[in-house]
């Protein structure tokens, strides 16, 4: 696509009358359409009286409650308190807040003691380690990025215990006895990319497992047999781009595929073939786009990156600030939702992806809109995953 | 990527609904769209949870049985972060947990301790764990334990530890003659969901059970024409109960081509159709008559379902080398005008996309010309 093809993609946000037309109206009825018909009309009546305007200051006020102390209602995280790190530390980052160093220094010690001495970091103190915590508990000490931060990784037991959980088919345990999916591939690659603790060896024929996951519909689920899936479509691509082995997959189906989670009306993507939209899914299958575009860059004799993603980041961006912000603070799935940290984190960073493509595209007034530019492969700001990177890469590899 | 955590709330100003032990905290939320069935499954947790906090409690502290151990508080250093306001019972019944894993105490008190702990945050794999290495070291008789998982599944059937947990025990039972039927209650509330889906394939596969699932997954597409899970479900008993035989495709293709008809709207069977024709040895979807035909008879009706025009765009790149009329539905300038269309008309919202498959077909054109 030449960009001047595009120019069109600059007019305003799509007018209420544009989108009366986008509404569903199905052969018959059934429980699925009826769900659908219901998340259409509440959307539709935010975009009537909503304009698409981010509440910064609301989401930054929100996000610093949660970082000191959190409700009772929590209870039900209290295995997953480096996500909730990582959720408040990479949004606040997004939207250019940085915590005091005092602060930064608390959140260190803190994952300090959710680290295990057997290597990685568990969801809690005291807690087994678990692969997702790992992966959430590096990403926010990259967030953090001071020199405190990076050192009190163990990266030699890290190795060790990423090891541990491999299985002989190149899959990845959760945790040891633990379930086994495609989540444990992305996050053991992730954290071995960002720690320069990733081997050959350890993800040995990782990739064929990881293809075995694309399904006939062209995105990839969990585990081989089940249905494709955004957030582990995200996993797959963002695995096999980390793996440099895009060749065993088939692209075209996988675009397909993702081009349609997009919804028509709504503006967000859905996570399944024939389910509601949902804002999290903004960054899930949202963060897919730039992984295709660096893939289509590099198989094509120019290798120049297109301008732009190859979805509606204008239809994405209303979505999000129209339907997806509490007014007290903190963002949410779909209309009628309560806010939470991990749609506040995966919201904006489904904003990042949509606006920061090579020609940004930010819904105006650009200045209230725009957020910082997140890294599609790990998810934590594009410079702080360098900064990350550079730091690592001095040090050296594990002994295997 | 997680599940359900979706319910999870931030703020203290507003009261969540129901209570902590019945959500769906997880790691990566990946699942976190599945949460159609909220109001019922509220309504079903909460009079399980009225039922278990109508029996009295008694502090772990003030029981005879445990006056000798000495409970260990969480550490989480001097200035502890995300620090979560536990209530009296939740702090308490993990200082005893672990107070027993310290002691590495493997006892049947210990085990209602970790079914105590599962009930405050099913989400607690170390926990789980440590059950499983309870149960395997006490040999306890595995019946009870799936009575116990059966119902920490009815109340978090969006977590991933209470579905494993399930996984192990039924593996070490080696019987799965209740799963089928166990899944199939779970998805009659939630027919979407992945965790039950995943559980029922594994039993499956681990334990050959297909030979009646062709019909349950036809029935649950027979109620919901667009449940994906069901025609995801369709495909894999075929893929891995036959080898794509030739009657096989010519069954699936007319079953395919019969849901299009009743719904030329819904994804799930234009996906299916194709997914099933990737198997086909004679070309694809360009060189299957009833594919062709039923294509043509749709446009011609004046169907315009975007999925039908992918569809026939698809087909003339299948048969850019068979020289078919200018004329004809399934040329490429047909399928150009196409993208166009869509674009402009029936699927704005994939602008990008069709102005790249246009793209792509430019080029083809050219290089086969
Ligand atoms: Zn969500």
């Amino acid at each position: 696509m030449a960009n001047n093809d595009l120019n069109d993609d600059f007019k305003g946000p799509r007018t209420y009358v544009e989108l009366l037309k986008e509404i569903l109206s199905p052969e018959f009825e059934t429980h699925t359409t009826r769900e659908q018909s219901k998340v259409e009309k509440n959307v539709l009546e935010l975009c009537k009286v909503k304009k698409p305007l981010l509440s910064r200051n609301r989401h930054i006020s929100y996000l610093k409650k949660s970082i000191t102390n959190l409700s009772k209602n929590y209870e039900a995280l209290d295995c997953s308190r480096p996500w909730i790190c990582y959720w408040t530390l990479h949004s606040l980052e997004l939207l250019g807040e940085r915590l005091d160093d005092d602060l930064c220094s608390n959140v260190v010690q803190f994952l300090n003691k959710c680290q295990s001495p057997t290597g990685g970091f568990g969801g809690g103190p005291g807690q087994d380690a678990h692969l997702a915590s790992t992966y959430a508990a590096v990403n926010a000490l990259c967030v953090i990025g001071s020199r405190e931060a990076y050192n009190i990784i163990d990266r030699q037991k890290t190795y060790e215990f990423l090891k541990s959980l491999r299985t002989d088919e190149g899959s990845f345990h959760m945790h040891v006895n633990g379930e086994m999916d495609i989540r444990g591939v992305y996050c053991a690659l992730a954290v071995a990319k960002l720690l320069n603790i990733y081997t050959p060896e350890l993800f040995k024929n990782t990739e064929k497992w990881v293809a075995k996951c694309q399904t006939w519909e062209g995105g990839f689920a969990g585990c081989p047999g089940m249905e494709a899936h955004g957030g582990y479509s995200f996993c797959g691509l963002a695995s096999l781009v980390m793996l440099n082995k895009s060749n065993v997959f088939n692209l075209s189906a996988f675009i397909r595929w993702i081009v349609n989670k997009q919804m028509r009306l709504e503006g967000g993507f859905q996570g399944r073939t024939n389910k509601l939209v949902d804002g999290c899914y903004s960054f899930w299958q949202g963060g897919a786009f730039p992984l295709i575009n660096s893939i289509l860059a590099a198989e094509s004799k120019t290798k120049n990156l297109e301008a732009y993603w190859m979805f509606d980041q204008k239809a994405l961006q209303e979505y999000l600030l129209i339907c997806c912000q509490d007014p007290f603070g903190g963002m949410l799935d779909k209309p009628g939702k309560n806010s939470d940290i991990y749609h506040t984190c995966y919201c904006l960073s489904g904003l990042s992806v949509a606006q920061n493509s090579p020609e940004k595209v930010v819904i105006e007034p650009s200045e209230v809109n725009a957020v910082d530019v997140t890294h599609p492969v790990y998810n934590i700001v594009f410079e702080t995953a360098m900064k990350a990177i550079k730091y690592f890469s001095s040090l050296p590899l594990p002994e295997k | 990527m997680s599940s359900d955590n979706d319910e999870v709330e931030v703020s203290p100003k507003r009261e969540r609904k129901y209570s902590s032990s019945s959500t769906d905290s997880e790691y990566v939320d990946l699942e976190a769209d599945s949460f159609d069935n909220l109001d019922e499954d509220v309504h079903y947790h909460s009079k399980l949870h009225k039922r278990m906090s109508e029996q009295t409690f008694i502090p772990i502290s003030e029981r005879e049985a445990w006056k000798d151990v000495v409970p260990i508080e969480q550490d989480d250093g001097p200035n502890p972060i995300v620090a979560i306001a536990y209530s009296a019972k939740f702090k308490e019944t993990h200082d005893y947990f672990r107070a027993i894993v310290k002691a590495k105490e493997k006892s049947e008190r210990a085990l209602n301790l970790t079914a105590e702990c599962i009930w405050l945050n099913a989400a607690n794999y170390t926990v789980w764990q440590y059950r499983r290495d309870i149960l395997r070291e006490l040999g306890i008789d595995l019946k009870d334990e799936l009575k116990f998982i059966e119902m920490m599944i009815r109340c978090n059937f969006k977590n991933y530890q209470v579905w494993h947990h399930r996984r192990v025990i039924i593996e070490w039972m080696n019987d799965p003659s209740q799963e089928l039927a166990f899944t199939a209650a779970i998805l009659e509330k939630d027919d979407k969901n992945y965790h039950a889906w995943q559980h029922r394939q594994w039993a499956i596969s681990f334990f050959n059970l297909f030979d009646n699932e062709l019909e349950y997954a036809e029935q649950l597409i027979e109620k919901d024409i667009r449940n994906n899970s069901a025609w995801n479900q369709r495909y894999y008993v075929i893929s891995n109960t036959t080898k794509f035989e030739s009657d096989v495709l010519d069954r699936e293709v007319d079953y395919a081509l019969d849901k299009i008809l009743e719904a030329p709207s819904n994804e799930s069977s234009w996906n299916y159709l194709r997914g099933i024709m990737m198997h086909d040895k004679d070309g694809g979807m360009g060189y299957n008559r009833s594919i062709l035909k039923k294509c043509e008879e749709l446009y011609n009706n004046n169907c315009r379902s975007p999925h039908l025009l992918s569809c026939i765009i698809d087909i003339s790149q299948e048969r850019i080398s068979c020289n078919d009329p200018k004329d004809s539905l399934f040329h490429t300038d047909k399928a150009l005008e196409l993208c166009t269309d869509l674009e402009e008309k029936y699927d704005k919202i994939r602008k990008k996309y069709w102005k790249y498959i246009s793209q792509k077909i430019s080029e083809k054109v050219k290089s086969t010309a």
